[in-house]
């Protein structure tokens, strides 16, 4: 039945919470396969020390152990080591990193031999038996410490300095010997270590016969495992059919291909039986990769009435122990954004990589661009500090003006759209932003305890990875299309197969409103299926707030497909030519003669049952399109944070936030929101809360939830949510992305906050967590605050 | 994430609990399991045997005695901080025990399992110490004895408990009347203290003022209670509250930041609790 009613722009209820509200959800964990044995992870204890010796006998003994292999016993499995498909320079110098090490542990938790049993139980208890005789070498995890290679981490690489980037500059670089100010700044952003709620895990099913295997992970990218896995473990890709079932939470940390999945794959060939791992919460901290772990050198070059000239940075990156899937990639990514929302005459951007003894680090959520936002936000603000002006005018008065058709930032790349000035209205008319500094003058006036701060951030980020050329360009090795395959069936229902691969985001909601607005159909009445590179063979998967621009995108033109399909059918059925049939909620009518008129419905029969149709016709209604941006997408906007510190004990509450983004055109608001809370409280954390801290022999001392402060509810303000729409120029949907927003934007309007509710104290600068210490220390150094 | 493996053994009242306890090495009691659980599956606690008391029911409950509120071990937090007998007579109790980790934590974990596992992080023990609370100890062959709070932690995780031991009561003198306040500084709601304080005004018998993991146990601020017995404002008795105090250095917090909120956090407890 044709359905005239509109869906996108509507917060259509998620089709996907019932079966998740209910325990109905699949995800990898809940799988059990006939055979299945488990595999648990023996690993280093140390930081950096050298393998002497294992001794498996003990372990391979105990009951229910089906066997035990260290690195050197599995090195015939593996066609390559694991993948680093990023090499961001041509002299970069790439660490060797294989599923289990063999000479030398590198970091807390560096794997050096697998357990199989029966049970998972059996596997741990066995583990535990594995004796290693470990050389403890000396340790280095201090980024500028590694960086002077009195301890070098890969002795075949010869220094810990892995990799040097340079942007290579933009407009006039004399600007910051002529500018009437500059500011310098020092930021350190420590490492975060993701917590998706499940956390990562594999089951390996074998074909034996076929020489074929089911990879079942909790990945965000089946379709980049199943190329990549198939290199590391030679097995071809056509034998290798990846899975990604329900994936609860990612956030960068399951865009990734880890030892644990290879491992699988090579046990389940070897044993011949599927071979099934999940990963601790403890194994969550040390072995799926961190984010950020980074110090950047700032200057921000200004005229004297705070008009913003021009940024150059100069950032020192914590690449871990070895690379993953992309990690000098990341402040790569970043690299392109520093200027921020602002009209710049000049951009300098420059990072050196170094190796310490840590897990890897790798994208978390903004992946680059919340250093980037950082970095640009806290500068700016220091610079209106400096000039005693409110931060709110240099911001205003720094602005790239509205515009509505492609531009090209001072850092090269072309900016589809942006309208900053209109969303940092907003924001600050929602914040009472005049009456907020009112009350804030009023308290420092009385010496009051709690004191107000405010903090902006106004942002810009690259969404929509990406356009494939742009991709090569920076030796990117894959490319940045999605693919999707409509399929109307006979019964009136609609089949989605597309090439993205959700972990919580709503997509089979989100691509329903789509497909149903222009098929004329309910959204109830179309599936999707993704995140299985068997019934959708093409993808590139879910980061980079990628999907809705470049996979609804494709969804887009498959169904433009299906349209122009079932109007040569619609006309040959109506004996009318294409052009005089008018197209409207999914029904063909004949021009004139309304009466005259066939739904997609209809059409799907006929072309099914394929009794008369028009010459060449091929049976059945489906498409496929495969869709290439041909630029990125830049969301932008700006967050208010509002605090109260207590100058007593540095502790800080946030009073009010509120976040108005712009990600072009929304499909559905209620969705949208719920990114910006889940990004912003992501941010909040990452400014108040997270920081993994090492102690000097390299051993993790934040590795459970109870030092490693994840925040919950009760943490988190109420958030005003608000947004306006500057449709993208990128894709014909005008839609740009939202999932990184709230992280991109948060951390430096909180930081920033914090600092102005104790700047009349005489604080210029506190680190990030602002913890209540932190906060306490700045300001008795500062000299100001009462106890 | 799966302990080492232990035996288990469900016991149905105190007698059978300390039998079983007297019997076998290395056996610990488990209540809620709040506490040991996440331990033993760290591998951290590696029990031999779990001596299960969570279903003796007759340790489930709170009740007046005279002067005193008698509460069950077995009670769980979450009863404790809505038992109206509390609320009324002792409502320090009751407000503490609300404070305790979260809803799920407060649903199953007992005040008897907190108060034994004796971790100077903990809350209740403070508020037991900042009472004069005592605490009373079944032993083998029906034997019970009465332990003040103050004696009963000796040290980090290091209860006045035999390992035959079950702690089956706590006793709160009734507070009616009295001002009190507990400041619980922590940087999420879920978390222990950073630095807790309890205050209860003075009646008669002069302020009492308790500190939460300022050392390897909960502590009276004697100094401060005696400054403020000698006549000084609540800030300048403040000033008191490092004295003899231990704190740790940790990822949290440094031991002089810790130092310097227990300062802040008793003037504002003790004007708290005079002024309620």
């Amino acid at each position: 039945m044709a359905v005239t009613e509109k869906y996108v722009g509507r917060s259509v209820l998620r089709k996907e919470d019932p079966e998740l509200i209910t325990g109905q959800a699949r995800y990898t964990d809940n799988l059990t396969v006939p055979g299945m044995a488990w595999m648990a992870m023996i690993r280093s204890p140390f930081a950096h020390a050298r393998l002497k010796r294992i001794d498996t006998s003990k372990a391979a003994a105990m009951p229910g152990v089906v066997g035990v292999f260290t690195g050197a016993d599995l090195e015939s499995e593996w066609g390559g080591p694991l993948p680093f498909v990023w090499p961001i320079t041509e002299d970069i110098k790439v660490p060797v990193h294989w599923p289990l090490t063999t000479d030398k542990a590198r970091f807390e938790g560096d794997g050096v031999a697998v357990v199989v049993a029966e049970t998972r139980a059996q596997a741990e208890d066995a583990a535990e038996a594995v004796a290693v005789d470990w050389e403890v070498l000396p340790v280095v995890t201090d980024l500028e410490e590694a960086a002077k290679d009195d301890v070098v981490i890969h002795e075949d690489l010869g220094t810990n300095v892995v990799v040097h980037w340079s942007h290579g500059g933009g407009g006039d670089q004399s600007i910051f010997d002529t500018a009437d100010v500059v500011v310098r700044e020092r930021y350190v952003g420590p490492r975060l270590i993701p917590n998706a709620i499940e956390p990562r895990a594999c089951l390996a099913q074998p074909v034996p016969a076929m020489g074929e295997f089911t990879l079942f992970s909790a990945t965000q990218i089946p379709h980049i495992a199943r190329v990549t896995l198939g290199g590391t473990c030679n097995i071809p890709e056509s034998k290798l059919r990846v899975v990604a079932p329900d994936v609860g939470g990612g956030f960068g940390s399951k865009l990734n291909v880890y030892a644990e999945e290879a491992l699988c794959l090579a046990l389940s060939r070897r044993l011949q039986r599927p071979i099934k791992w999940v990963e601790t919460r403890s194994e969550n901290f040390v072995a799926t990769i961190h984010g950020r772990g980074v110090i950047h050198d700032v200057e921000l070059a200004a005229t004297s009435e705070g008009k913003i000239l021009g940024i150059r940075v100069e950032e020192l990156a914590d690449m871990g122990a070895y690379y993953q899937l992309l990690t000098p990639g990341i402040p790569e990514l970043g690299g392109w954004v520093y200027m921020g929302p602002y009209d710049m005459q000049a951009y300098w951007y420059e990072f050196t990589g170094v190796v310490t003894n840590a897990t890897p680090t790798d994208a978390y959520r903004g992946a680059g661009r919340p250093e980037a936002t950082y970095v640009i936000e806290r500068a700016v603000d220091a610079l209106a500090r400096k000039l005693g002006k409110d931060p709110a005018e240099v911001r205003r008065i720094s602005f790239v003006p509205k515009f509505l058709e492609a531009r090209t930032a001072i850092s090269g790349l072309n900016v589809d759209s942006g309208n900053y000035e209109e969303t940092f209205d907003k924001a600050l008319e929602l914040a009472g932003y005049s009456d907020v500094r009112a009350e804030q003058e009023r308290r420092r006036a009385s010496g009051d305890v709690r004191q107000l701060g405010i903090g902006l951030s106004s942002y810009i980020e690259m969404c929509g990875l990406a356009p494939s050329n742009i991709l090569g360009a920076l030796r990117y090795a894959a490319g940045g299309w999605d693919a999707c395959t409509v399929q109307c069936l006979p019964d009136g229902k609609v089949v989605l197969k597309i090439g993205t691969s959700p972990h919580g985001q709503g997509h089979v909601t989100t691509w329903s409103q789509v497909a149903a607005d222009t098929l004329g159909v309910s959204p109830d009445d179309i599936e999707v299926f993704h995140g299985d590179t068997s019934v959708a063979p093409l993808g590139m998967d879910t980061y980079g707030s990628r999907s809705v621009s470049v996979g609804a995108t494709a969804l887009h033109f498959a169904l433009e497909k299906i349209k122009d399909k079932a109007r040569t059918l619609a006309a040959h059925e109506l004996e009318v030519a294409e052009e005089d049939l008018d197209f409207e909620g999914g029904t063909f009518t004949v021009r004139g003669a309304p009466d005259k008129a066939r739904t997609i419905t209809d059409l799907a029969v006929s072309a099914w049952h394929a009794h008369a149709l028009p010459a060449g016709f091929e049976p059945n209604l489906e498409a496929t399109a495969v869709w290439d941006p041909p630029n990125f997408t830049w969301p932008g906007g700006t967050h208010v944070c509002v605090v109260e510190v207590d100058t007593q004990t540095g502790g800080t509450d946030i009073v009010k936030y509120v976040a108005v983004d712009d990600c072009g055109t929304v499909i559905n608001p209620m969705i949208v929101e719920g990114q910006v809370h889940g990004g912003v409280a992501q941010g909040i954390a990452e400014a108040l809360f997270e920081e993994a801290m090492y102690d000097d022999q390299g051993n993790l001392m934040t590795g459970t939830l109870t030092q490693y402060l994840v925040p919950a509810a009760s943490e988190m303000p109420s958030f005003v949510v608000d947004r306006t729409e500057t449709p993208s120029t990128t894709n014909p949907l005008g839609v740009k992305g939202i999932g990184e927003a709230g992280t991109i934007a948060a951390p430096p309007a909180v930081v920033n906050a914090v600092i102005d509710a104790v700047s009349h104290l005489g604080v210029t600068h506190i680190e990030k967590p602002v913890s209540p210490e932190r906060v306490w220390r700045a300001i008795r150094a500062a000299g100001g605050g009462a106890t | 994430m799966i302990p080492a493996p232990f035996e288990y053994e469900r016991v149905a009242s105190v007698e059978d609990a300390i039998q079983v306890l007297s019997g076998t090495p290395d056996a610990k009691i488990i209540a809620g399991g709040h506490s040991l659980l996440p331990l033993m599956r760290l591998r951290l606690s590696r029990p031999a045997l779990l001596v299960d008391i969570g279903r003796i029911d007759e340790l489930r409950y709170v009740r007046e005695d005279g002067d005193v509120v008698a509460i069950g071990a077995l009670t769980r937090h979450h009863d404790v901080a809505n038992s109206g007998v509390l609320q009324q007579h002792c409502p320090i109790v009751s407000y503490t025990a609300s404070l305790i980790g979260d809803p799920q934590v407060r649903h199953v974990g007992t005040i008897g399992g907190s108060v034994s596992h004796s971790d100077p992080a903990s809350d209740m023990p403070t508020i037991l110490v900042a009472l004069g609370a005592e605490l009373v100890i079944a032993g083998a062959g029906g034997a019970r004895r009465t332990v003040a709070a103050a004696d009963f932690f000796t040290g980090l995780f290091e209860p006045d408990l035999a390992t035959n031991e079950v702690l089956t009561e706590i006793r709160v003198p009734k507070t009616a009347g009295r001002g009190w306040s507990y400041l619980k500084f922590n940087r999420r709601a879920q978390d222990w203290a950073l630095v807790g304080v309890a205050a209860l005004a003075p009646n008669g018998a002069g302020a009492s003022i308790a500190l939460t993991n300022m050392s390897d146990r909960p502590m009276r601020a004697s100094g401060v209670e005696e400054a403020l017995a000698g006549g000084a404002d609540p800030a300048t008795a403040a000033e008191r509250a490092p004295e003899g105090t231990r704190p740790a250095s940790d990822a949290f917090a440094s031991s002089e930041y810790r130092q310097e909120l227990a300062k802040v956090l008793v003037r504002r407890a003790i004007e708290e609790a005079t002024g309620r």
